[in-house]
C-alpha cells in the first residue's frame, strides 16, 4: 500500500485502577491502522471499550502499553503539555453532544480552536467563514448556540473540527442526538469531506447502518477487535 | 491577543449573568469604597489641619514667661505630693519680663536663624459707640513681625508706616466689619476717622489708617449675631505698651528662617532666655513650637486612617473569597466547556488565565465602582463635618485598583489552577 499511514497502533493496552484490586484492563492488544484518505468506522456495544479507544485516538489519554503514531507523531511518548498542541493541530472532535461554548457565536466557536494556534484575527475569521460556508452555516454565522437547532449545532461543530485541517476528524457519535433526517445531513457533510477534500475521518458508533456508509468497518468487542471489512455504502430505506 | 479574547470572554460572561455579577462585585464594591472614604475623609482633614496649623505659625516658636515650679510649692499631704495653690504667689511685674535689650542680645546671637519676631499685646476688650451704633472690638498691639506672621493685609488705606510704630502713634486698623457698623460699610469714608475708645475707665482716641477684611476662624462657632462679633482693632504695639505702662515682654514669637530645625531651635531658644532668669525665684521662659503637635496630630491622624483602613480591609478581603466562591461555582457549571477547550488544544496556561483574567475583570470593574462610590462617600463625609478641603488621595486610588487587581489574581489563582488541571476525558463527560 502506497497511501500514507495516519494512525499506526501496535499492541494497545489500556488498564486503569493500576495497582489496585479493581484493576481493570479496557484494551488489550489493538493493532491499527487507518490511512490516509480513508473513512472508518470503528463500531462496538457500550463497554467494549471503543470510547476509551477514541480517547487514545484523540490524544486525550495515552495508552498504558503498546505504540501510537499520528501523523509521524510518537504520542505514546509526549509530553502533557504536547498532548494540547497535537489536538489541536492534529485532530478535530465532533462529539455526540456537539460541546459549542455557550454566549458565544457560531463564527467564534469556529475560531477557537484556531486563537489556540496562534493564529491572527484575520486569519481565524477568513477561515471560519470559509467553513461555515462549506456546512452550509454562513447565515447562522453570528448565532449562539442556543439559537442553533440540533443539526445546525452539529454543522457548526463540524466546522470547527475542520479548523486547523487536521490529519484526522475524529467523530464520536456525530448523529446520536439527533433525527435521522437531521442525522442524515450532517452524515452527509462528512462524506462530502472525505470525497472533495480527501479527509481521513475515523467514526464512532454503535449503529451497525451508519458504519455501513463507511469505507471500512472495524468491530471492537471487550477491548480487542473482533472484525474488520468493507462497509456496504450509504443504505437507503 | 489571548489577553484581549479573555477580556473580551469574561465580559461577555458578566453580561449574560449581570446579578451574579453585581453581588459577586459587591464584597469588592463595599471593601473599596470604604478603605477609599476613609482615606479620603482622612486625607482632607489632614491636609486641612496643617493649613490651619500653617495660618496658626506652625513653624512660629513661642516665647513666653511662666511661673516657675519650685520645691516649695509642693506640700506633703500624706497621700503623696501634690502640687498646691501657694497664696504667696507673686504675681509677675514689668521686670520679670524679657525686656528689649534681651530680645536685641537674642537676635544678634541667632541672627542666621531669626527671621522676624512677632509681638502681639492684648490691651483689651471694649465696645466703641457712636451715638446709636456700636462695635464690639479687641485692641491688639501689634509689630512688624506679627504683621508678617500674620500677613495681615488691608484692603483699603495702608498699615503702620515706619513712624507710627516707633513712636507708638495712636493709629489703628479695624476690620470691615467694624466699618460695616459704624460707617455703614464705606471703608473709604472711615479713613482717617478718629475712634474714640473707652478703655479701663480712661478714654483714648485712634485714628484709622487702614481697614483689613475679616475672616471667621472655622473652628469656632460664632454664636452671636453678625453686628456683635467682637474683631480685632489693631494699633502699633508701643502705642498698647503706653497704654498699659510697659515696656517689656510677657511673651512673643520667633519666625525662624526657612529650612532651620525648628525642634532643636525651640531647645536653643529656651535655654538662651532663662540664662536671664537664672537668679529669678519665680519666674522662667518657656518656648514651645505648633510645629511638635500638627506632627503628632498628623502621625494621630495617620495611625486611625490605618487603623480603620485595616477593617476595610478585612471587608475587601470577605469580598475576595466571595469572589473565589462565585469562580469555583462557574468553573463547576462550566466543566463541559474546560473539557470541550482542553479537548480542542487549550493548553493549561491559557484555560488558567482566562480564569484569571476573569476573576480580575470582576473585581477591577467592582473596584472602579467601589472608588466612585468611595470618593462619592468621602465627598459627603466631608461636608457632614463642614470641613473645606476635599483631597482625594491619590494613593489611595492607586491602591485600591492595585488591590482589587491583587485579589482578582490572588483568589482567582486557586479556581483557575483547578479548571486548568481538570482532566478533558472527565470534564466532557460532565453532566
Amino acid at each position: 500500500m502506497d497511501k500514507k499511514c495516519v494512525i499506526s497502533m501496535r499492541g494497545i493496552i489500556k488498564r486503569f485502577y493500576i495497582g489496585t484490586p479493581n484493576e481493570l484492563t479496557v484494551l488489550k492488544g489493538i493493532d491499527l491502522d487507518v490511512y490516509e484518505g480513508e473513512f472508518v468506522a470503528i463500531v462496538g456495544a457500550s463497554g467494549s471499550g471503543k470510547s476509551t479507544l477514541m480517547n487514545i485516538i484523540g490524544s486525550l489519554d495515552r495508552p498504558t502499553e503498546g505504540e501510537y503514531t499520528l501523523d509521524d507523531i510518537d504520542i505514546a511518548k509526549a509530553k502533557d503539555a504536547e498532548l494540547s498542541g497535537i489536538r489541536n493541530k492534529k485532530i478535530g472532535f465532533v462529539f455526540q453532544t456537539y460541546n459549542l461554548i455557550a454566549k458565544t457565536d457560531a463564527m467564534k466557536n469556529v475560531e477557537m480552536p484556531m486563537l489556540y494556534a496562534g493564529k491572527s484575527l484575520k486569519e481565524r475569521s477568513r477561515r471560519a467563514a470559509e467553513l461555515l460556508e462549506l456546512v452550509g452555516m454562513q447565515d447562522r454565522a453570528h448565532h449562539k448556540p442556543e439559537e442553533l437547532s440540533g443539526g445546525q449545532k452539529q454543522r457548526v461543530a463540524i466546522a470547527r473540527a475542520m479548523a486547523n485541517d487536521p490529519a484526522i476528524l475524529l467523530a464520536d457519535e456525530p448523529t446520536g442526538a439527533l433525527d435521522s433526517s437531521t442525522g442524515r445531513l450532517v452524515m452527509d457533510i462528512f462524506h462530502k469531506l472525505h470525497k472533495e477534500q480527501g479527509k481521513t475521518i475515523v467514526l464512532i458508533t454503535h449503529s451497525p447502518e451508519l458504519a455501513e456508509e463507511c469505507e471500512r468497518i472495524i468491530t471492537i468487542k471487550d477491548g480487542e477487535i473482533t472484525g474488520e471489512r468493507e462497509g456496504k455504502g450509504i443504505v437507503t430505506q | 491577543m489571548m489577553l484581549l479574547e479573555n477580556i473580551r470572554l469574561a465580559l461577555s460572561g458578566l453580561k449574560s449573568n449581570k446579578m451574579r455579577a453585581l453581588l459577586t462585585m459587591l464584597g469588592i464594591i463595599i471593601g473599596i469604597a470604604s478603605v477609599i472614604a476613609i482615606m479620603t475623609v482622612g486625607n482632607s482633614l489632614t491636609v486641612e489641619l496643617n493649613k490651619e496649623f500653617d495660618s496658626m505659625g506652625a513653624s512660629n516658636i513661642e516665647v513666653i514667661v511662666t511661673r516657675k515650679i519650685n520645691e516649695e510649692d509642693y506640700s506633703y499631704d500624706g497621700m503623696g505630693m501634690s502640687y498646691t495653690t501657694v497664696s504667696s504667689y507673686k504675681t509677675p511685674t514689668d521686670s520679670d519680663y524679657i525686656d528689649k535689650d534681651m530680645i536685641k542680645e537674642y537676635l544678634d546671637t541667632f541672627e542666621d536663624k531669626v527671621y522676624a519676631i512677632s509681638a502681639v499685646e492684648d490691651v483689651g476688650s471694649t465696645q466703641i459707640k457712636d451715638g446709636g451704633l456700636y462695635a464690639n472690638v479687641g485692641i491688639k498691639g501689634i509689630n512688624y513681625g506679627w504683621i508678617h506672621a500674620n500677613k495681615l493685609e488691608v484692603t483699603d488705606g495702608h498699615l503702620f508706616a515706619d513712624g507710627e510704630m516707633r513712636n507708638g502713634s495712636r493709629v489703628c486698623v479695624v476690620s470691615d466689619k467694624l466699618v460695616n457698623n459704624l460707617f455703614d460699610g464705606d471703608a473709604r469714608a472711615a479713613l482717617g476717622q478718629d475712634l474714640h475708645v473707652d478703655l479701663n475707665g480712661k478714654s483714648y482716641v485712634f485714628n484709622i489708617v487702614g481697614v483689613y477684611e475679616y475672616k471667621q476662624n472655622s473652628y469656632y462657632f460664632e454664636s452671636v449675631s453678625e453686628k456683635d462679633i467682637s474683631t480685632d482693632m489693631y494699633i502699633p504695639i508701643r502705642a498698647a505698651k503706653s497704654i498699659l505702662h510697659t515696656s517689656n515682654y510677657a511673651q512673643f514669637s520667633v519666625i525662624g528662617n526657612t529650612g532651620i530645625d525648628i525642634n532643636q531651635f525651640v531647645d536653643d531658644t529656651e535655654k538662651y532666655f532663662n540664662k536671664y532668669y537664672e537668679h529669678n525665684r519665680d519666674f522662667e521662659v518657656m518656648a514651645y513650637s505648633m510645629n511638635s503637635y500638627m506632627e503628632d496630630m498628623n502621625d494621630m491622624m495617620s495611625k486611625l486612617t490605618l487603623a480603620i483602613s485595616v477593617i476595610a480591609g478585612i471587608a475587601l478581603l470577605v469580598g475576595g473569597i466571595g469572589v473565589m466562591n462565585i469562580m469555583l461555582v462557574s468553573i463547576t457549571e462550566r466543566t463541559r466547556e474546560i473539557g470541550t477547550r482542553k479537548a480542542l488544544g487549550a493548553p493549561n496556561s491559557s484555560i488558567r488565565i482566562q480564569f484569571i483574567v476573569e476573576s480580575i475583570v470582576i473585581c477591577l470593574i467592582g473596584g472602579l465602582i467601589g472608588m466612585l462610590l468611595g470618593i462619592g462617600m468621602g465627598y459627603a463625609g466631608i461636608k457632614i463635618m463642614q470641613a473645606e478641603e476635599f483631597a482625594v488621595s491619590v494613593e489611595s486610588i492607586l491602591v485600591s485598583i492595585g488591590f482589587s487587581m491583587g485579589i482578582g489574581v490572588f483568589f482567582g489563582f486557586y479556581p483557575a489552577n483547578k479548571a486548568a488541571k481538570m482532566d478533558p476525558i472527565e470534564a466532557l463527560r460532565y453532566e
